[in-house]
Parts: C-alpha cells; structure tokens; sequence
C-alpha cells in the first residue's frame, strides 16, 4: 500500500526518504528502535518522511490494540505523535490506563473520548487496514521497516539504518 | 548448525499429490490429510514449539486465520513435538488452528514431504498450500531462522480460485 493522507507521517510529503515503521506499541523490539528511530530521524532531516503503520501482535501482546486503539484515538484529535512517543517511552506501564489518561488530559487531549472509543474499537478498520498491508508487503513481526518501498532487513540499528536510507537517496528513485 | 553444512532438501514441488498422512493432534484424536478434501489446505511444517521465530510464525497465522479463511483454507501445523507440548504450546500462544504432532515414527510425514533436517532431527521450516483436490500447488522451504510471513500463503490461495 503506497504511503498517502490517510498514514501518520513525520516530515515533508516530498522527501527524498521515506521510512515507513510496521510496529507494536508493546513489542520490545519496537521499543528499543524508538530512540533509534529519533536520532535517524534527526541525522537525516528533511530529507526524511518517517511513517508508522500498525501492526498489533494481540496473540502473544495484550495490550497492543488497546494501545494501537489509544494512538488513533489521539491521531482523531490532532495529536498521533505526542501519543505514538508516550506510549513507546512508557511501555512498562501499558495497561495502566488512569497512567496514561492522565498524559491525555496533560496534552489536552479529551481522556474520556479515547477510553470510550478504545474500549469499543472504533478505529479496528484502520488498525486492520494497516495491519494487512503489513502482511501483504511481507511483514513477519515488527518493527519491520521499508525504505522507498523496499524492505529493510538490516539490523534496526542507528549506523545501518542512516547507511541504508543515504544508499537508497543516492539510489535512482524507485517507487515510493 | 552452520547454514554452510546444510544439505538441499528434497521439498515436494507444485505439482504432486500431497501425500495422505494421519496424525495426532491431542492425545486421543488424529486428522488425516485426506479429511479435508474440498477445501485447500496450507500444510506448515516449523521446527519446534517455544522456540522463538516459530512462536512469531505460529501466532502470526493465527491472526491472520480470518484472512484464510475467505479461502475455506483450513491451517495445520506440524513439528516433530509431542502432543502434550502442542497442546500447551497453542494454549500458551491462543493459536486457533491444529498442530500435528510428526512424533512417532519421528519425522515420517517431514521426510514424506522432504522437509526433514536429519541434522537436529526437527522438520525444516516450510510452506505447502494444497488444493481441494489434494495437489500441491505452491511450496516454500524458508531459510533458517526466518519466519516466512503469510503473504506467500496468501498469494497461492488467490491464484486457486
């Protein structure tokens, strides 16, 4: 699925780069990458469009579509990232949700709204949307990250990852 | 293991019948291959229960189970394990599909399919989609350590219809 309006993105809709996170919001893997995938982000500028799709691994993550859910909730009223990073930065408290409702509040965000549309699932179109995507560019497990539309399959590391992106700017663009 | 040791396997092509087996699936009920006869099978075949990728592999199928079964695909899982690890393995992880326990003679169906690594005695990690008339028509040996995803599945199911 190419990235469009509908994705959460980070940077310019015009950039050279476009990274594109399949993720878990209580996968430890994404968690380590989160920092990772900040100081990437900071080294490549604005050359960079960093987008992050979902990809719940509710089996063995109970609390992956709540948080998922949570996210989209925010991204409803205007603030995706300011939620997407809390949640990363405070995976060990997931599945407290008076902890994170209080952040809600404190972003001046409607807490009540997204516990009510959490709980009922309101934005399970979208998460699965996502999450078949996933499955159909090949994702396995998250993080799984795409550069310009080809998988990365490096290791999710800040040195790699820069090489990967500057390798495919320098590369003639393919799909996006 | 290093990669460099491993042998090609004899993995059955697209093509062929899928070989009938019978298997246990817990400690008092079996499914055979042929039960399912009318609807396409996709026949998976990982190394061991617990062990970290399959669990990826195992319960990624599992989520992805309503995707399947727009196909009237049924799912089976087979590693050398037995049924009591089976049972608690797919407790454990909320698979919603069978795991087959390829136990005793050990290996017999990987070996019939020519997915068995004599090396460490487990199968090797491997894909057959069948059709409903029991031809295989799409299989995928996966390297080492690498969970296969299900978009290889999904891709032979459509070309079925």
């Amino acid at each position: 699925m190419p990235v469009g309006d509908r994705d959460h993105s980070e940077g310019t809709s015009d950039a050279p780069l476009v990274l594109v996170e399949y993720g878990d919001y209580q996968c430890p893997y994404c968690g380590a990458a989160y920092p990772i995938l900040k100081r990437v982000q900071k080294e490549l500028g604005s050359s960079l469009r960093f987008v992050f799709r979902n990809f719940p691994i509710t089996n063995s993550h109970p609390q992956a579509e709540w948080a998922a859910e949570t996210a989209e909730a925010a991204a409803a009223q205007g603030k995706f990232w300011e939620m997407h990073d809390f949640l990363y930065e405070n995976q060990r408290f997931m599945g407290d949700e008076a902890y994170f409702a209080k952040q809600e509040t404190k972003l001046k965000l409607d807490a009540t709204r997204i516990a009510r549309e959490a709980a009922k699932g309101a934005y399970s179109s979208r998460i699965e949307e996502d999450y078949m995507s996933g499955i159909r560019s090949g994702v396995n497990g998250t993080p799984t990250f795409f550069i310009n539309g080809v998988r990365y399959d490096g290791y999710p590391g800040f040195e790699p990852m820069v090489a990967a992106l500057k390798a495919a700017q320098k590369a003639p663009s393919r799909k996006k | 293991m290093p990669k460099s040791a491993k042998k090609a396997l004899p993995i059955l092509k697209p093509g062929v019948k899928a070989p009938n087996f019978t298997l246990k699936t817990t400690p008092d009920q079996s499914v055979s291959l042929r039960d399912f006869l009318g609807r396409p099978v996709v026949l998976t075949f990982y190394p061991a229960d617990w062990s970290p990728v399959c669990s990826d592999e195992m319960g990624l199928y599992a989520q992805v189970m309503p995707e399947f079964k727009k196909f009237e695909a049924e799912v089976l899982g087979v590693s050398v394990d037995g049924v009591w690890s089976h049972l608690s393995f797919s407790k454990d992880r909320k698979l919603n599909f069978p795991l087959l326990s390829d136990f005793e003679p050990k290996g017999a169906v990987s070996k019939l399919y020519g997915v068995y690594e004599e090396d460490n005695g487990e199968s090797a990690r491997a894909l057959f989609v069948i059709d409903k008339k029991g031809l295989i028509r799409w299989s995928y040996l996966s390297p080492d350590g690498v969970n296969p995803g299900a978009e290889g599945i999904l891709s032979a199911l459509e070309k079925l219809r």
